[in-house]
This record gives structure tokens, sequence and C-alpha cells, in this order.
């Protein structure tokens, strides 16, 4: 052993730098997809605006040369997106699940077709914050880069939280998801309501995808995101519809899904793809412990009609 | 601006939109160009396996009298089958390469079967002669060659003596590379290792970064893979600072610093050879495969980071690849479990049948083949 | 009300928007000559006998993996694992398929079936289960169970389900070809199709004319009714998710014994994911399935040619799949509303 190895110290240290970053897209999905179903909407579309806000962040940074720009991009068209679902989704007897799966490939298709040129070029990547200058173990170091997104995320989680829960703006949404009546009594446009907490939704998705290709692992592919936005939308209804559980769950399951390179890198090697499962083992095990048919809604949106 | 990038990627995949949008009045009436199919199991331009075929295949548009058609994304289902079948039927075409492994068996020999007259040439190199069908046949390239000269030049280069890999699926192949690769490095230094890291699949740019990443924090300086597209691989070790082999094509420009040299297919030889075996109206060979030496497979240049010692050290063992004098796999041989896989004085030639069953990886590999 | 009439113009007015929409598109953007590219489209899909089949042999796969969807949407749950369902099932199939690889053929294909239907039946009926007994969503355990059934293909077709000699593509033993189901005589369709189709008819005529057919519209009508009424709702639930993941399975039988002769990685391209798809923009009316799949199955079959022809990447058909599906859905608001008088549209 020599000093750069940590041996088997190295999983946890390796996980936790897994979390930090993977779960970016996760936190900001989530969270999105999260302001949306409190307001009474599921949005399974996300994964589609994920990869069109990854392919717009990549395509404008690349041509204007500042990434910050394709982020802002990204929440543009996120915005735009999830208008969109809100838009269709309030024409009297439309299903807002099926439009959103049938947003998600509409948004993959047009992030493929219309990403093209920008799979060759190399654009130009957001920055990290050094959090570990304090130590000397590089392996640390390299784990503490933290990009400035992570952090907005966790901010973003417990502002939502906060604003949820204490002020008037937070108690219309919560209105117009528990009951539309209820709403209406007290003025507010149920519509509207939605309308604006899916495109708040859509944008924030829109700067996950941003995080991928210009962070992350920081190229636009079309292979780029591998279903990562819809399991955060499902990663919603595992946090109870809690902001911040929904920042825990996303850390987590990125921590999970550290687990089977980092074994194979300390040298226990076999069965990694029963290991690249755990993730998804995890979470399934997670909520079989800890829902019952008693407490499973609670939490739930009243007017959510994935629940129902 | 987005029609400036749009032109650009015409313009590199060869011009195919001016010629193909008059596609069907072209062979309507001139004198019948020989129609050549392409099929691609992911995008065409994804800087890897896929690129390097399609970038072939552009140099192909530019012979006279031949019109190439192209598929990319087609799944290793039913769907190449219908493929295959929608480009003799609707495109007439006379030549087909399905450029992916697993179009072989069943999908490309049912096809063959059907289609007698059309010939079929696979990229992986499974034919064998009275097993397959006459218009069948198989091309491939001893990438594992050039993959010996990059562990050269990466054992050369690495301070830790540890190298990293990062590879999709342990089959022969990618047991071939990752080994080359290995025995290339201790002939350097026999104590260097390499550390592989399976992914699970083909194409998985989070996974693949996060492999990287965790060997960078396992101390390793030097990284490779073997996955459809190496970009992701190759930019997260540049930003980790440390240096990389490429593989399929050049990917140089992704990492101006880092790159010290790569594994590059080479098809544009094998697919100018068939095709203008066919316009003199003979078959394409059925197995064509080779290496370094028939040009098939090529190393990227160096990169500024390899040392003239370095430099010179790859150079010979090339030289004494390309007259025969040097074989990658002798004995004694053992693989990381211990036991003998190549017995002392024995020494295979590449085309040796026994490697393309390879199932184990060489000692100094930190890895599981299952 | 809804009329015959409007059932028909309904969609044929969200295709011809669709159509206009990714015409525009091609226009604008590839700068492609959209009639071509239509004209191309057709001839790709149903120009011809052989479009015709090609067109078919897609479809098959996804009639079956609709059901998957379609069957416990009737009591009102969402299911997404219809992939994992089928990968599941083909692995069974291809395990119990060399195992009596010895039998008379049709033994060994009705004990394919039955261990994909009841492998992959097993796979949703946990998701169900999990929803009655513990609460857990079935939206979000279905997708899950679907990554974890990929997974376990992996592990397995590269273990200890592996054959030695399949060298750079890890599989399975092959079933051999005398187990092979055969295509429809005269085409070159595999019989999957056709069980796709006897599937639909059959769970409609269930639906329609049988008391548990009936029990189960009211339970998806309101739960806490057919709890009142004496219904047993979650044997239902168990019945339908079972039910929807036999016919994934079976697809992942119908891939493993009709299309590769043995089961590998090949097993998960997306058939599953383009069930759901169906079965919503078919409003899980099983009879309505097919003629969906079918359009899905031609749009798939004319992508080849877009791409050959006019250099559009492949991306451009899924673009098209996705406006179609989102222009349907928003096409039903209009339904009782076209030829009234304060209609707009």
């Amino acid at each position: 052993m020599d000093d750069t190895s940590l041996g088997i110290w190295g999983v946890p240290l390796a996980m936790l730098a897994g979390a930090i970053r993977v779960s970016t897209p996760f936190i900001f999905v989530s969270i999105g997809e999260c302001l949306t179903e409190r307001s009474g909407r599921i949005n399974l579309g996300l994964e589609g605006t994920l990869v069109m806000g990854a392919m717009s962040a990549y395509g404008v940074a690349l041509m204007s040369g500042s990434p910050w720009l394709g982020v802002l991009v990204a929440a543009m068209v996120g915005l735009l997106l999830g208008a969109l679902h809100a838009g269709i989704c309030q024409l009297p007897r439309v299903n807002d699940i099926a439009t959103g799966i049938g947003l998600m490939l509409f948004g993959t298709g047009l992030a493929f077709f219309l990403g093209k040129p920008f799979i060759q070029p190399k654009a130009p990547n957001l920055g990290a914050i050094d959090l570990g200058w304090w130590s000397s173990i590089p392996q640390v170091r390299q784990a503490l880069q933290v990009n400035y997104l992570f952090v907005i995320g966790i901010i973003l989680a417990f502002a939502l939280a906060w604003a949820l829960k204490n002020t008037r703006w937070g108690l219309i949404v919560r209105l117009a998801g528990e009951s539309v009546d209820a709403a209406l009594a007290i003025g507010a446009s149920v519509n509207r309501v939605r309308l604006i907490a899916t495109s708040i939704g859509g944008a924030f998705a829109g700067i996950g995808g941003a995080f991928l290709s210009l962070y992350y692992p920081g190229s636009w592919n079309e292979g780029l995101s591998s279903g990562q936005g819809l399991m955060a939308v499902a990663l919603v209804i595992f946090a109870r519809w809690d902001p911040v559980r929904c920042l825990w769950a996303s850390l987590l399951f990125g921590a999970a899904g550290a687990i089977s390179p980092a074994l194979q890198s300390v040298g226990i090697t076999q069965g990694y793809y029963l290991f690249s499962a755990a993730p998804y083992v995890l979470t399934l095990a997670l909520m079989i412990a800890t829902c019952s048919p008693e407490r499973s809604l609670r939490g739930a949106p009243g007017e959510l009609g994935a629940v129902k | 601006m987005f029609n400036e990038f749009t032109i650009g990627r015409r313009a590199l995949l060869g011009g195919a939109a001016g010629t193909a949008a008059f596609g069907l009045a072209a062979t309507a009436n001139a004198q019948k160009p020989m129609v050549v199919g392409f099929i691609y199991v992911g995008p065409r331009d994804d800087y890897g396996y896929n690129q390097a075929h399609a970038e072939a295949a552009a140099i192909l548009k530019k012979m006279p009298g031949v019109k190439i058609v192209e598929e990319e994304k087609v799944p290793e289902t039913v769907a190449v089958e219908k493929s295959m079948e929608s480009m003799i039927n609707l495109d007439g075409a006379t030549l087909i390469f399905p450029t992916s492994f697993g179009y072989f068996d069943p999908h490309m020999l049912k096809m063959a079967a059907k289609f007698p007259k059309v010939q079929f040439r696979h990229c992986g190199g499974l034919w064998t002669e009275g097993k397959h069908p006459v218009n069948t046949g198989s091309y491939f390239g001893y990438i594992d060659e050039a993959q010996y000269l990059s562990g050269i030049v990466a054992g050369s280069t690495t301070k830790s003596g540890k190298l990293g890999f990062v590879a999709a699926k342990p089959i022969p192949q990618v047991l071939r590379n990752i080994n080359a690769f290995t025995l290339g490095a201790q002939s350097v230094n026999p104590k260097i290792t390499t550390q592989a890291i399976f992914t699970g699949d083909w194409a998985l740019p989070v996974k693949e970064a996060e492999a990287t990443n965790s060997m960078v924090a396992q101390g390793v300086d030097v990284v490779t893979c073997h996955v459809d597209s190496p970009k992701v691989v190759i930019e997260t070790a540049e930003r980790a600072g440390i240096f990389t082999c490429g593989y399929h094509c050049n990917q140089a420009k992704l990492a101006p610093k880092g790159y010290l040299t790569g594994a590059e297919w080479n098809w544009e030889r094998i697919y100018v050879d068939m095709v203008e075996a066919m316009k003199k109206g003979q078959a394409p060979g059925n197995f064509v495969r080779g290496g370094l030496k028939e040009g098939y497979v090529r190393s990227s240049a160096y990169g500024p980071a390899v040392s003239a010692a370095a430099r010179e050290k790859t150079d010979a063992a090339k030289a004494a690849i390309l007259s025969g004098s040097l074989s990658i796999y002798k004995g004694a041989l053992k693989d990381n479990k211990g036991n003998t896989v190549i017995p002392a004085g024995a020494s295979y030639v590449i085309t040796e049948p026994k490697l393309e069953g390879m199932n184990y990886l060489v000692e100094g590999v930190i890895g599981a083949t299952s | 009300m809804t009329t015959t009439l409007e059932r028909v113009a309904v969609p044929v007015l969200a295709l011809l928007a669709s159509a206009l929409l990714f015409g525009l598109l091609l226009a604008l953007y590839a700068k492609v000559d959209p009639l071509e590219a239509f004209a191309l489209m057709y001839q790709g899909a149903f120009g011809s006998w052989f479009s015709w089949q090609n067109t078919l042999t897609r479809a098959a796969p996804l009639i079956l993996t609709a059901l998957c969807t379609a069957l416990p949407a009737r009591l009102g749950l969402v299911i997404i694992g219809n992939e994992g369902a089928l990968v599941a099932g083909g692995v069974a199939a291809a395990a119990a398929g060399v195992a009596v690889s010895g039998a008379p053929s049709l033994v060994v294909q009705i004990m394919m079936a039955l261990a994909a239907m009841i492998i992959g039946g097993l796979w949703i009926a946990l998701a169900g289960g999990l929803r009655q007994w513990r609460g857990v969503n079935e939206t979000i355990s279905s997708l899950l169970l679907t990554y974890i059934a990929i997974a376990l293909m992996n592990h397995f077709v590269e273990g200890p389900l592996r054959d030695p000699s399949s060298l750079n593509k890890p599989s399975t033993h092959p079933i051999g070809d005398t187990n092979m189901i055969g295509t429809i005589s005269g085409t070159d369709v595999h019989w999957g199709l056709v069980f796709g189709i006897v599937a639909c008819v059959a769970i409609y005529v269930f639906q329609r004319f049988t008391t548990w057919g009936f029990a189960m519209e009211v339970i998806g009508g309101n739960p806490k009714t057919a709890r009142m009424m004496g219904l047993n709702v979650d044997r239902y639930v168990l019945l339908a998710c079972g039910a929807g993941g036999a016919a994934a399975g079976l697809a992942g039988m119908i891939e493993v014994a009709a299309v590769h002769g043995r089961a590998n990685a090949s097993l998960a391209v997306g058939y599953g994911y383009s069930g759901i798809l169906v079965s919503f923009l078919a409003r899980h009316h099983p009879i309505a399935i097919v003629p969906v799949a079918i359009l899905l199955g031609g749009i798939g079959a004319s992508g080849g040619l877009l791409q050959r022809r006019l250099d559009l990447p492949d991306a451009a058909v899924v673009v098209l799949q996705g406006i179609i599906f989102v222009a349907i859905l928003a096409s039903e608001t209009l339904y009782g509303r076209l030829w009234k008088p304060k209609a707009v549209a």
C-alpha cells in the first residue's frame, strides 16, 4: 500500500463524493416536481425536460462561450416545456400522467434531433468550488470539488420547504393541490397556480439537465440521462412530497449509485451487476419498510391524480 | 448560428444531404449506382465505435457510382432484419454492412438466407467456412495490438504504477484489450497494475464518469476505456489532471494536455477494398482480418506528455509487431487468479483462435470477469 | 355525447395537426420537403406488402406489453414496469426452454410460455401487492422493479445461465431451432402478433361480459364503493396486475422463441416503454390497443427510410411520436364540443 491509497476507506469517501457529484440533477428535478405535485398536477415529462435542458445548455454555452448563459437558457426551455404541459393539462378531460409521458418522448426526441451538431464540439464547463483546500489527502480534495448548482439546489430545497409552509403563496399552492374548492373559496385561480408551479418545476428540471451537460459528466450526447429524470420524479413520491426529504432522497440515491464503481476500485469485483442495482433495491426496500397502508398517502396532495 | 453547425456536421459526414435528397430520382434514371447499406447500433456521431464506421462510410460516398444508405440506432432485434430487408427491397442495396456484433446471429444469417444474391459483411469476426452462407462474411481488426502500444506509452508515463481501464462488459474483445494494454505496460515495468471497472453497458455516461473518478481517488494516473463513446472518460480524466489513452477514434482534441495516444480503427481500407471487389463483379472477402500490419488499426499520434524515451520504446515495439518478431501473448502467462493460461514456451500469434475466446484477466489486472 | 363521427374525426384532426407541426419542423429546421417526407413515411410503413409486414412485426410486441399497463389501469393503477416484466419473462422462458429442450417442441413452447407468464405475472403482481398490503406506490415500485429486472438479467446472462460459446454477446444457451415459433404462413410476421390480438379480444370479452370484469370497473370507478359492496379489492388488483405482467412476460417469451432463440441483453430494447405509450394512447381499451400499436409500428418502420433518403437523424421519428401522442391526448378535450354552437375548435 502506498500513500495514495486509502484502501477500503475509499468506499465511504467515494460514496460521499458520488452523492455530491451525481445527486444534483436528482435534486433539481425532484424539488421541481415536488412543487408541481403540491399544486395538484403530476408531470412525468421531466425526463424530456432534463434532456432538452442538457442539450440547450450545452449548445448555448458552446455558441456564446458562457456556461452560465447556458444554464439560464436551459431554465427558460424548461419553463416553456412546463408551461406547455400545464397548458395542455388544464383542458378539460386531458390526463396529466399520459400527457407527461408524451412530452417526455417529445422532449427527448427534440433534444436528440436539435442536438446533433453539438455532440462533437467541446463547450466550456461550469466551474467548481474547492471546499477541500484544508485537506492534504487528494481523494478528499477531489470529493469536495463542489459545483455551485449543488449548493443552489440545497438552498432551494430548504427555501421551497419554508415557502410552502410559511408564505401566502405557499398556502395557495398547497390549497390548489389539496382541494380545488377551498382554493376557489379564497379566490385563487387553480389553473393559474398550477401553470406557475408546473412552469417553475420545468425550469428546475432544465437546470438539472444543464448540470449534466455542463458539469458532470460534462458533455452532450444521446445517452446522457439514461432515465434520471424519470427516477427523480419517482423519488418525489418516495420523499412524500417534502422538498427537504427530496434532497435527502437524491443524496442517498447518488451515494448508492457510487457503490458499484467504488467497490470495484478497491478490488471487490464479484457481482457488479447486482451492485449496480443497489440504488433501486435500496429505494424499494426503504419504501417497503417505511410505508404502510394507513400512512402511505400522508403528505400526498389530495387533488393528485396519481395517488387517488 | 444553428445552420452553421448543421452544415458543419453535414460536411463532416460527407455532404450526404444533397445527394440523398435526390436519391429517388437518381436510382430511377442514372446508370444504376451500386447501393451499399450501413447499419449502426448507436448514434453515428458518438465520438467512438459508430463514428469510426461512419467516417469510413463517408469516404465511400466520394467513390463514383456508389451510393451509401445509412441507418443509426438500430437495436439488435428484429428491427435490424427489417432495416436490412428494407434497404434491399426499397433502396436496391447489394452490399450491406451491419456493424454491430449482435447483428450476426440470428438476424444477418436469416436475411442472408432470404436474399442469396445480396452480399452481407459483418463487423466482428464470426464467419466460419462451411458453417455460414457464402454470401456472408466478417471483418475485424486486431485492435489489441494498438492497445499493447498504448500500454507501453501508459506504462512509461505513469508515476503511481497504477493504470485504469473503464470497460463495459467482460466479453472476449474487451478482455483482450484490457490484457494487451496491461501486458504492454508491464513490458516497461512488470509491477504495474491495471484497475478494471465494468460499468455493465456500452453507453452509461454518468457511470463512466464515476468509474473514472473512483480510479483517480485510488491513485490511478493513466486511464483508457472500452465503451461505445470514450468522450466522457477522456474528458473526466483530463479535468482530474491525469493522462488518457483513447479508443475507437482519435480523441486528442478532448484532452489536449493528458492525451497520450490511442487505439483507433481504420475501416476505410476494408470498406474500399470490398466495394472495389463488388464493382469488378467479384464477391468481397469472406474472412477479412488484420492488425497494425494490414493497416486496419492504428495508434493516435503521440500527445505532448509522451517522453522521448517512451516514444522510442513504443516505436521499437511497433516495428517488432510489424515484422512479426514480437508476440503480445506468450508464456508463461498467469491470470489474476494464479492459473497458468499460456504455458511457458508457448507463444500465440495474434490470429490464434484460442485468443478469440479469452475469458480471463492477466496477472496485474485488478478486476473480475463476472 | 360522444358520437361515432367524433371517434373518427377527433383522432384524425389530431393526426393532421401533428403532421402540420412535424412538417414545419422539417421544413424550417431540417430544410427537408415535408411532403416528400410524408410520402416516404407512407411508403415505408404501409406502401407495399413488405412495408405492411415490417409494420406488423414491429407492432406485435407492443400489443402485449401495452396490456401490462392497460389491465391494471382499469382498476385505477398506473403501472409502468412493462419492460421489467418482459425482460424477466424472457429470461425465464429461455431458462425453461433450455431445461426441457429435449421434449417435443410444442411441450417446450408451452413450458416457455408458462414460465414467462408466471414470472412476468409475479413481477407486476408484486407491485400490486406492495400497494395493497404496504401502501407502496405502484408506479414507482414497478419502475424500480424494471431496473432490478434488467440488472438481474445481465447477472444471469453473463453468469449462471451463460452459454460459454456466446463469446462477445453473452447469452443463454439456445433453445434449439426446432423449438422456435415460426412465422404466420405466407408472411414473415411471427405469431406474436396473433397472440397479442387474441389476448386483446379475450380481455375485451372478459371486461365487457363477465362479472369479474364488471367488478373491476366498479373498483376502478370507486374503490370505497367497491369495498362496501363486499368486493375483494386486493384480489382483483393482484389478478389484474398478474394478468398484465403475464402479457408482458409472454412478449418476452416471443422475443426469445420467435426472434433471438436465446435470452440476452437485446430483450431490453424499449418494447416495454413503448407499450406504456400505446396503452395510454388507446385509453387502456384492449381493442384500441391494436390499431395504436400498428400506428407506432408504422412510424418505427418508416423511420429507416427517412434516415436513408433524407439524412434525417433517428430522433426525427421520436419527435413525431411525441407530437402525435401529445396531440391525440390534448384532442380528447374536443369530444362533445365539436358540433355544438359554443365550440371554438
